[in-house]
């Protein structure tokens, strides 16, 4: 690369970073929309179970009934909303709404107990929110099986007893888990739509023919384009990742240099990817939705919302080639875990061999589109 | 205008060049030389192939057959330093309109390795030269038509290219502005740059050293406008260009196309003109008062006619 590359990357660079500038409305978007959905997954959005609606049907009404009825309140997982007289009416209130979870006790429950029997009582789930279906089993059979312990033991100490602590997350707060993969996603939407446009807009108003009429190199384009969007993304990570700590606690334990560290590849990825979008979409529409279409399969095959272990191999599988997948991961290490360098070169060797396969595709495609 | 046009020197060499997309010939065998220092006029309706050949020329599209060459340089495999000797100016306005006028002349300037000395030094006699200095901090966008097309071509001039494209310059700019961009250019010829303009304008093409008419991807002629008028097939043997003046222009019309052995009648003004064979007698027309005229035929006569018998030659293959 000799010194005129150099000036032509500098002026391109600097040129773009005054486009950047002179559209604040862009510019006010791209830097505030990923702080109104920050908040909203912060605040709004809890994937814990608490609180779930219930109705009681206490056939019983003795003490044992109502001991057991405030161990699910006292649980904080189970809320008694309404009481009714017959199953009817608490089945009637679950396929309203209005409940979401029945609990029966029949009318022999004390007697049963006192004679030594099983006693039964029933709960019934709303299986519609898997989520709720499955606490609310747990914790059933879970308050069963203490109340049969107590009674087998009568008074006695628990023999085994599991002391659950949950590292890294001892609340098991949900924006623990979404924030860090959100800076992520935010930046990896940033990155494509931005580049995407920066070359599309130019192809739209006449600008690029002009301008491949000059001795320019597609590569000093390319990397000329790149510079100030890795710039504005890097800051947009810095932004979210300020008001993540700040306004939602959530503590970094690692080292915030490495995840800058692995963000650069990450980010010259996605511009790559916005660049070759650019050489098939002739319009800024088109361009965002395809944009959009990398987008999407990359927020849900990457681990951000739901969780890879679950899913089945072949999407396992494929999760490997996301970019996304493997930033969020050291994303998620690094904030909550203080992973560090002895696991992350891999994330950083994958990440880099991505940008680099990513740029020069695109490079190739920009020397082969015509004007 | 006596402009230094030096024949010995060949600044553009074409030949045998076509261009294909797919299976469409935008260019067929096309060739042509264009000397240093004058001024080449290439006409030709929409979609026939002037962008093409330009961008090809500049090495953005490849010939699919054929040898070209600019300044000696092969189109095909030194497109690069072509580009940095080569100025263009396009049909649209191609700037960056959200950057001010100095924005985009710093941004050019840079693009074609100036330093910052060289820069200011060109700048500033560009600007003399066309007068942009109030507006250098106006947003491209907001300048006017003439004024945009003046920026650009200070933009495209900024290297001091010995050859400049000019795609259709004067589109859609107002008569005073068409002028004055002309005085421009001239002046720039008389430096001694060649200048490679395509256009539509009859006017425009009538001030060019030499025209070269492409039609259907197919160049049909090439001349002065003085020869290109005095080709032997615009005015076929056994018949003669009449201007019949008087009467109503529209009516004369219609009853001259009813007639055989007239043809290419079309109104200019007032009177109307036609290529008219010998043995179809006027004399009716000059007993109703009408005056008949042998006339030149003029640079749009040239190019329909050549457009109608080329027409005719492809419909006929």
């Amino acid at each position: 690369m000799n010194l005129a590359s150099w000036q032509r990357i500098r002026y391109i660079a600097y040129k773009e970073m005054l486009h950047i500038l002179r559209d604040p409305q862009t510019l006010f978007f791209t830097l505030f929309i990923p702080i109104v959905e920050l908040f909203l997954l912060g605040f709004a959005i809890n994937t814990n179970v608490r609180d779930m609606r219930t109705v009681v049907v206490d056939f019983c009404n003795t003490q044992e009934s109502r001991r057991l009825i405030d161990q699910f309140e006292n649980s904080g997982d189970f809320k008694v909303v309404e009481r009714h007289q017959s199953e009817q009416a608490a089945y009637a209130s679950i396929v309203a709404g209005r409940a979401q979870v029945g609990i029966v006790i029949p009318e022999d429950f004390s007697r049963k107990i006192e004679s030594q029997q099983t006693s039964p009582f029933a709960v019934l789930v709303d299986g519609t929110v898997s989520s709720v279906a499955a606490e609310s089993v747990n914790v059933g059979n879970a308050l069963a099986l203490r109340a049969s312990l107590a009674q087998v033991l009568k008074g006695g100490e628990l023999p085994v007893e599991a002391r659950p602590r949950v590292l890294f997350n001892p609340d098991t707060r949900s924006a623990y888990f979404f924030l860090p993969g959100l800076m992520v996603v935010m930046c990896q939407m940033m990155a494509t739509i931005l580049s995407a446009n920066a070359i599309v807009r130019e192809k739209e108003s006449g600008t690029l023919e002009q301008f491949y009429m000059t001795p320019v190199r597609r590569f000093e384009v390319i990397i000329g384009k790149m510079i100030p969007y890795v710039v504005q993304t890097t800051i947009e990570f810095g932004l979210i990742m300020l008001v993540m700590t700040t306004v939602f606690q959530v503590p970094i334990r690692g080292h915030v240099a490495l995840l800058f560290a692995l963000l650069l590849p990450f980010t010259l990825t996605m511009l790559a990817f916005g660049l070759l979008i650019s050489t098939k979409a002739d319009t800024r529409d088109a361009a965002g939705q395809m944009a959009m279409g990398t987008i999407i399969p990359s927020i849900f095959l990457s681990g951000y919302v739901f969780p890879l272990d679950s899913m089945p191999e072949i999407f396992k599988t494929i999760s490997y080639f996301i970019p996304t997948t493997w930033l969020i991961d050291a994303s998620r290490g690094i904030i909550l875990r203080g992973t560090d360098w002895s696991t992350l070169w891999q994330h950083a060797t994958v990440l880099w061999s991505m940008a680099i396969v990513a740029t020069v595709i695109a490079a190739v495609r920009m020397r082969k589109q015509v004007v | 205008m006596n402009l230094a046009t030096n024949e010995s020197e060949v600044v553009i060499s074409m030949r045998g060049c076509s261009i294909q997309f797919g299976k469409f010939r935008a260019v067929n065998r096309v060739g042509f030389d264009v000397y240093a220092g004058e001024v080449f006029g290439l006409l030709g309706p929409n979609g026939s192939g002037k962008t093409t050949l330009i961008r090809a020329l500049c090495g953005l599209l490849d010939f699919s057959e054929g040898e070209a060459s600019v300044f000696g340089l092969n189109v095909r495999t030194q497109s690069e330093r072509i580009r940095e000797r080569v100025g263009y100016m396009s049909q649209k306005f191609s700037l960056y309109g959200d950057l001010t006028a100095q924005e985009n002349m710093d941004f050019y300037c840079g693009i074609y390795g100036l330093s910052r000395v060289q820069a200011k030094q060109r700048q500033s006699e560009l600007i003399e030269l066309t007068g942009l200095g109030p507006y250098l901090n106006r947003a491209a966008s907001k300048l006017s038509g003439g004024w945009k097309q003046r920026l650009a071509m200070v933009c495209s001039l900024m290297h001091r290219p010995r050859l400049v494209f000019l795609d259709e310059p004067t589109a859609g700019v107002d008569p005073v502005a068409r002028r004055e961009l002309w005085d421009l250019l001239f002046q720039l010829a008389s430096e001694g740059i060649t200048l490679f303009v395509t256009t539509h304008y009859m006017d425009e093409a009538e001030r060019c050293g030499r025209v070269g008419y492409l039609y259907l991807a197919e160049l049909l002629a090439l001349g002065t406008p003085k020869e290109l008028k005095a080709l032997p097939s615009i005015t076929p043997e056994g018949s003669k260009r009449w201007e019949i003046r008087g009467g109503v222009a529209a009516e004369v019309l219609a009853e001259l196309r009813k007639r055989p052995g007239v043809h290419e009648a079309t109104i200019f003004g007032q009177a109307v003109h036609a290529l008219i064979e010998n043995d179809v007698s006027l004399a009716d027309l000059q007993q109703r008062g009408l005056s008949l005229q042998v006339a030149e035929p003029n640079l749009e006569d040239v190019f329909v006619t050549l457009a109608r018998q080329q027409a005719t030659k492809v419909g006929a293959r």
